[in-house]
């Protein structure tokens, strides 16, 4: 359809003492790299959030009080209340364990589908590496925000269909990265040497020809997150995502936070901070990985 | 563009219920015989491949159909509202190339300093933040500092300027930022990887001044990759806009995309999808051509 300009595709090139382990390697990428050890701070507080959330948050996010409605940040609403005198905060809280279920689970299914795929297509190559490339042209000639809006009025509205919704059209760009990578991994010799001693395709590609690809598949996976949670954001807000009374950050900009930004601004600003430093903190991640890993990849 | 086509045709038929459930107001309301009736209007009580063929014969003659919602021809409803879309497509794109590639170029010049830590918090901070939450936020300054919002309705640049811009600008800029935080990345990382290249140690080496290396030879090679992004972001704009429609009350194309695809207006989302995905690979294209000709180390076969 298209011509495909080249990808650079260069596994793994960093370069390490021989033995070193994974701690070790932690250890390094948060000494050298102070933004991605800063970011990594974040990603762990956003987690705690999302984990921590009934033991964090002062209110109850579904306890809906009527003397309270709208109510200005105090000393005991930091964020205010919402238009039915929720807890801003609480809803706050309680909305980053679903911007963060979404953002991983997005990501780490979409990203290692992607995997599979991509290194699938370049190991077998000839008719069938042309079949999936073809069908993955066609997922990518879709903005992603279309193809999830269309997913979504085919499967329905919910957590469980705008995390499918949001996984699927992610799997294709995934999938073009690695395939990339991998081709270059599927002539060398010791590819050669494991088909020689008679090892199945599917034992070559898992065991032989992934673990070569990590570095473009983490780094895509790193930068899924983010998007994930901007998607889902996205979904919410058009009213086509997670369904009230759920606390959802981008459904927190929704419906009131319009209609009210006037008389009471904390409405919007909160839940937007929430999901920018969220977003902020992932890619800046992503961006301190990719250094590391790989610095000619661009995503 | 047949394997978009039938993509996006199936994934129609899953969604379940049809336009005629919806618009005949769900259960009970109308009687059996007046939906078959509807049904049969629209060549909904047909088998799926026939009701594809119908289709894949009026794409020929470039004929979209008519919308099952309004009964106006597609090639109308799309046309009233790209016109809208495309400006602000326009207007987002120059913002990011003004922006972008001094922005890139600079960072990439002062690599590791805090000019270059700027730029980089400046665009992780455009990629994080939801182009409908600056929206809003924009509209909450206007409103609390001047009193003032955008207007409403759209009027063409040609008869009232001032007016068309009053409203088009905002979600143009709340678009951009995201958008020249993409190109600035690009730009940035691909000028620090031409200036590792040799030719530009040879121009050093032969004395050039460091602006005639950057602008001459340095900037030309950078340039490709960054090409490549915007266009791949001017198409994504086109429908991507819907988020952003929405917070500005703006009637465009992906406004009209979200409304059709919850009203099951199945031809109306086969053409609007059709069109996106057309404008992708023309941009696509074109891109490509543009690589030839500016690249002629690129030869296309």
């Amino acid at each position: 359809m298209t011509m495909q300009t080249t990808l650079p595709s260069s596994p793994a090139a960093v370069s390490l003492p021989p033995h070193a382990n994974w701690l070790q390697l932690c250890w390094r990428f948060l000494r050298t790299k102070p933004l991605g050890a800063a970011s990594l701070v974040g990603m762990l507080v956003f987690m705690a959030m999302a984990l921590f959330a009934e033991r964090l948050s002062p209110y109850d996010p579904l306890t809906i009080d009527y003397g309270g409605v709208l109510a200005p940040p105090s000393l005991q609403h930091w964020m205010g209340n919402d238009s039915f005198g929720r807890d801003m905060l609480s809803r706050i809280i309680f909305g980053s364990r679903t911007a963060m279920l979404v953002g991983y689970v997005c990501a780490i299914v979409g990203a290692t589908l992607g995997l599979v795929i991509g290194v699938a297509s370049a190991y077998f190559g000839g008719k069938v590496d042309t079949l999936i490339q073809r069908l993955i042209d066609v997922l990518l000639a879709f903005p992603l925000i279309i193809l999830a809006l269309v997913m979504v009025t085919a499967l329905g509205t919910g957590t469980f269909n705008v995390i499918l919704a949001i996984t699927i059209p992610m799997i294709p760009r995934c999938a073009r990265v690695v395939r990339s990578a991998a081709l270059s991994i599927r002539e060398v010799p010791y590819v050669d040497a494991a088909r020689a001693l008679g090892f199945g395709p599917w034992r070559i590609i898992l065991r032989h020809m992934t673990p070569n690809v990590m570095a473009p598949y983490l780094i895509m996976l790193t930068s899924f997150m983010g998007q994930a949670i901007l998607l889902e954001a996205s979904l919410s807000f058009l009213g086509l995502g997670v369904q009230e009374p759920t606390p959802a950050w981008g459904l927190m900009l929704q419906g009131g936070a319009e209609l009210y930004a006037e008389q009471a601004p904390w409405l919007p600003i909160f839940p937007g901070l929430a999901i920018t430093a969220s977003v902020f903190a992932f890619n800046l991640f992503g961006d301190s990985l990719r250094d590391e890993l790989d610095p000619k990849l661009r995503v | 563009m047949l394997g978009v086509a039938i993509l996006v045709f199936v994934l129609m038929r899953l969604v379940p219920g049809d336009i005629v459930q919806m618009r005949l107001g769900g259960t009970g309301m109308a009687d059996k015989a007046t939906i078959e009736m509807e049904r049969a209007r629209l060549g909904l009580n047909k088998p799926a491949w026939l009701q594809f063929v119908d289709w894949m014969k009026g794409m020929v003659v470039l004929d979209l159909g008519t919308s099952m919602w309004t009964g106006r021809p597609i090639i109308e409803e799309i046309g009233n509202r790209f016109e809208l879309s495309l400006q602000v497509a326009v207007m987002a794109t120059i913002l990011a190339v003004v922006l972008a590639i001094p922005l890139g170029t600079i960072a990439a010049l002062k690599q590791d300093t805090w000019v270059d830590y700027a730029v980089r918090m400046f665009s992780i901070a455009g990629l994080a933040t939801p182009s409908f939450w600056l929206g809003i936020l924009m509209i909450l300054l206007f409103l609390a500092l001047f009193k003032w919002m955008p207007p409403l309705t759209y009027v063409p640049i040609w008869q009232d300027p001032i007016r068309n811009l009053s409203q088009l600008l905002w979600p143009a800029l709340a678009t951009g930022y995201r958008y020249s935080a993409v190109a600035t990345r690009m730009t940035r990382s691909s000028v620090l990887e031409v200036l590792r290249e040799d030719y530009i140690r040879t121009a050093r080496a032969k004395g050039l001044v460091d602006k005639l290396i950057i602008n001459r030879h340095a900037l030309k090679n950078a340039l490709l990759p960054v090409i490549t992004v915007i266009g791949l972001e001017f198409a994504f704009l086109i429908g991507g806009l819907v988020v952003t429609e929405q917070v500005f009350n703006l009637n465009g194309v992906g406004l009209l995309m979200a409304v059709s695809v919850t009203q099951h207006d199945y031809t109306l989302v086969q053409g609007l999808a059709l069109m996106v995905s057309f404008i992708f690979v023309l941009t696509n294209f074109l891109v490509d051509l543009l690589y030839a000709w500016l690249d002629p180390r690129i030869q296309y076969s």
